[in-house]
């Protein structure tokens, strides 16, 4: 994402050179340019999501067009009996951990990768299209696949720890706790690896070489070297894959309703499976809007905070 | 990386790299190829225990049953509806939010205008709002339209999705693209439209086609939104439409397979086309501004 300045034109201001044909001026032809984008992001996403804040604060029931109306006394009670349902507090407290968990065990081991993928000297382009395979797998499919493996009955992963005698009873991979939450996170990760090690790859690859040539000079070892010259220098790089990262936490939203749909008896609820509960299966649309404005607060939030992070990293540099 | 002499202990350390490196990424393609080779195997060694690794041979029967050529099998998913349902709404989309994303990133990348920052910032953090909070008042609005089940109403959805991200990709690739080139289109006398038309514009394909694949991407595999907003069969699209399946009859995890490859298609494609373009679409603008 690029904002801060670059040696680019205010054309009048520099002295540079502006054309001389053509009606629009400079001060209307940038703003012609993106008002097809920003008409069609306010209609398709800011006024949905203004008229979902006022369905939030409705009791509204799909079922019952009349609850469609504010409660003048009660206009919060979305949000008051959210705070004060037990399941919501899961979801929530189960969502945190998820994110925390998958975000930083994906990047940990992207970061391993791509340290080792920068290294290899046999088959390089090969084990590079290895890594892209997972990104051929829609979100759903990913959750597909993994809920086959495993399933208890016919998954690949009780299949084969049975074969070879690991295990001598099925686990219930899905169902038991924590193990569902864990077959959860297992999926996520597989997804999102390649991007993130991609990423970093690019990054080491770009690194200057007399900085590594003048450490080996120093006689730094290769772990000095990581830790003082590679990591800090992929900051950049680092930030940018959890800015792209942090646009789609939601997408783990497939993966659980196709695996697990958030259950059994909610073990593995998220925030965003337990929206769809509320609205789209039990049609109480005010409460779900309420909920859906927490889930779009915790994705801005992640957002913002990793691009500022990406902006400060690149203003080191 | 480095110009250190080769110690045997040196040597040691490379083949154990690329021992390694080579056992995780094969770790890593195994699922995925498990699924590819599941869609291709004769029946009986689906639930084989031990597991069948190798198939014995392969077979085109779970996609000849899948497109109903098998004529014992009586129910089965309407795939060609699906699948032209999502090629349908994610051509177009795709083709919409490139144009309008292409002139809005040009204007980010040439122009410096107030608000300039802003504006970036607020399509980019649209991109942010997940499908699930997004899909419940579109559901409503699309009642109040006559909208649901109307495939192109969920393609107008995803043009405003994949805008943020064509706009950040384009961005990028404008930037890289030298100004003397457009301040030579200036003086040469060429309007500011021309100017981006002639000069700018030609030189960004590759761009085009990189954001352009990450936007039908996009689209194909949206689930979320398409889930709630198309219920009917004749306008559901690929992910909702697999989803339905693995809900409504016993699980035939072949067949599941099978559909999964055909939804993958597109993305295997794409992902040879852009290897290259890829890294660089999502990576540049790290280092310099």
């Amino acid at each position: 994402m690029s904002t801060q300045t670059t040696s680019l034109p205010p054309a009048e201001l520099s002295g540079q050179p502006v054309p001389r044909r053509g009606r629009i001026g400079p001060r209307w032809f940038p703003v012609l340019m993106i008002i097809p984008s920003f008409v069609l992001i306010v209609v398709v996403t800011g006024f949905p999501l203004l008229y979902s804040v006022y369905v939030s604060l409705t009791p509204y029931n799909l079922l019952r067009p009349d609850t469609l109306a504010i409660d003048l006394a009660n206009p919060f009670g979305n949000y008051i009996t959210l705070v004060n349902d037990p399941v919501f507090r899961d979801a929530l407290l189960n969502t945190i951990i998820f994110l925390a968990v998958t975000v930083n065990l994906e990047y940990v081991l992207a970061l391993g990768l791509s340290q080792l993928l920068a290294r290899v000297t046999v088959g390089q382009s090969i084990l590079r299209t290895l890594l892209m395979i997972p990104m051929m797998f829609a979100p759903i499919l990913v959750g597909f696949q993994f809920r086959w493996f495993f399933n208890a009955q016919a998954g690949l992963v009780n299949n084969i720890l049975l074969s070879i005698g690991l295990i001598q009873e099925p686990i219930a991979w899905l169902v038991d706790e924590p193990l569902g939450m864990i077959s959860i996170m297992t999926a996520t990760i597989w997804m999102n690896l390649p991007v993130t090690t991609i990423i970093l790859l690019a990054g080491t690859l770009s690194l200057p070489h007399e900085v590594f040539e003048a450490a080996d000079v120093d006689g730094a070892s290769g772990w000095q070297k990581f830790v003082r010259i590679t990591f800090p220098m992929l900051a950049p790089f680092t930030f940018i894959a959890l800015t792209i990262r942090s646009l789609d936490v939601a997408r783990a939203f497939d993966i659980v309703r196709i695996m697990t749909d958030g259950g059994p008896a909610h073990r593995t609820e998220l925030i965003w499976t337990y929206v769809t509960r509320l609205a789209i299966e039990s049609n109480q649309f005010g409460l779900g809007s309420a909920m859906a404005l927490i889930t779009v607060f915790i994705s801005l939030a992640f957002t913002v905070y990793f691009f500022r992070q990406l902006v400060k990293a690149r203003i080191v540099q | 990386m480095t110009t250190s002499p080769v110690t045997p202990y040196r040597r040691l350390n490379i083949t154990l790299t690329n021992l390694l490196a080579w056992v995780v990424l094969i770790a890593l393609a195994l699922p995925a190829v498990w699924i590819v080779l599941t869609a291709f195997r004769p029946a009986a060694e689906i639930n084989a225990s031990p597991p069948v690794i190798i198939p014995r041979e392969l077979t085109l029967d779970a996609f000849e049953t899948m497109f109903g050529l098998n004529p014992d099998v009586r129910q089965r998913v309407p795939v060609e509806s699906y699948l032209a349902n999502s090629l349908f709404v994610a051509a177009t989309s795709t083709v919409v939010s490139l144009i309008a994303g292409t002139l809005a990133g040009y204007a980010f990348a040439r122009f410096r205008f107030r608000f300039h920052t802003a504006a970036f910032l607020a399509i980019m953090f649209s991109r942010s709002i997940p499908g699930v909070a997004l899909s419940l008042p579109l559901f409503l609005l699309f009642v109040r339209l006559g909208l649901v089940n109307n495939v192109v109403g969920l393609a107008f959805v995803y043009v405003a999705i994949n805008i943020p991200f064509t706009v950040w990709l384009m961005d990028g690739f404008f930037r890289q693209i030298p100004y003397d080139l457009t301040e030579a289109a200036y003086i040469d006398g060429c309007s500011y439209w021309q100017a981006f038309w002639r000069v700018n514009l030609p030189l960004a394909v590759p761009g085009l086609t990189t954001a352009g694949i990450f936007a039908f991407l996009a689209s194909w595999n949206e689930f979320q939104i398409a889930n709630v907003v198309t219920r009917s069969v004749s306008a559901r699209t690929f992910p909702p439409g697999l989803f339905s399946f693995t809900e409504q009859f016993t699980f035939d995890w072949r067949g599941m397979c099978a559909m999964s490859v055909l939804m993958m298609i597109p993305a295997i494609v794409f992902v040879i086309l852009t290897q290259r373009n890829l890294v660089r679409g999502l990576t540049f603008g790290a280092v310099k501004g």
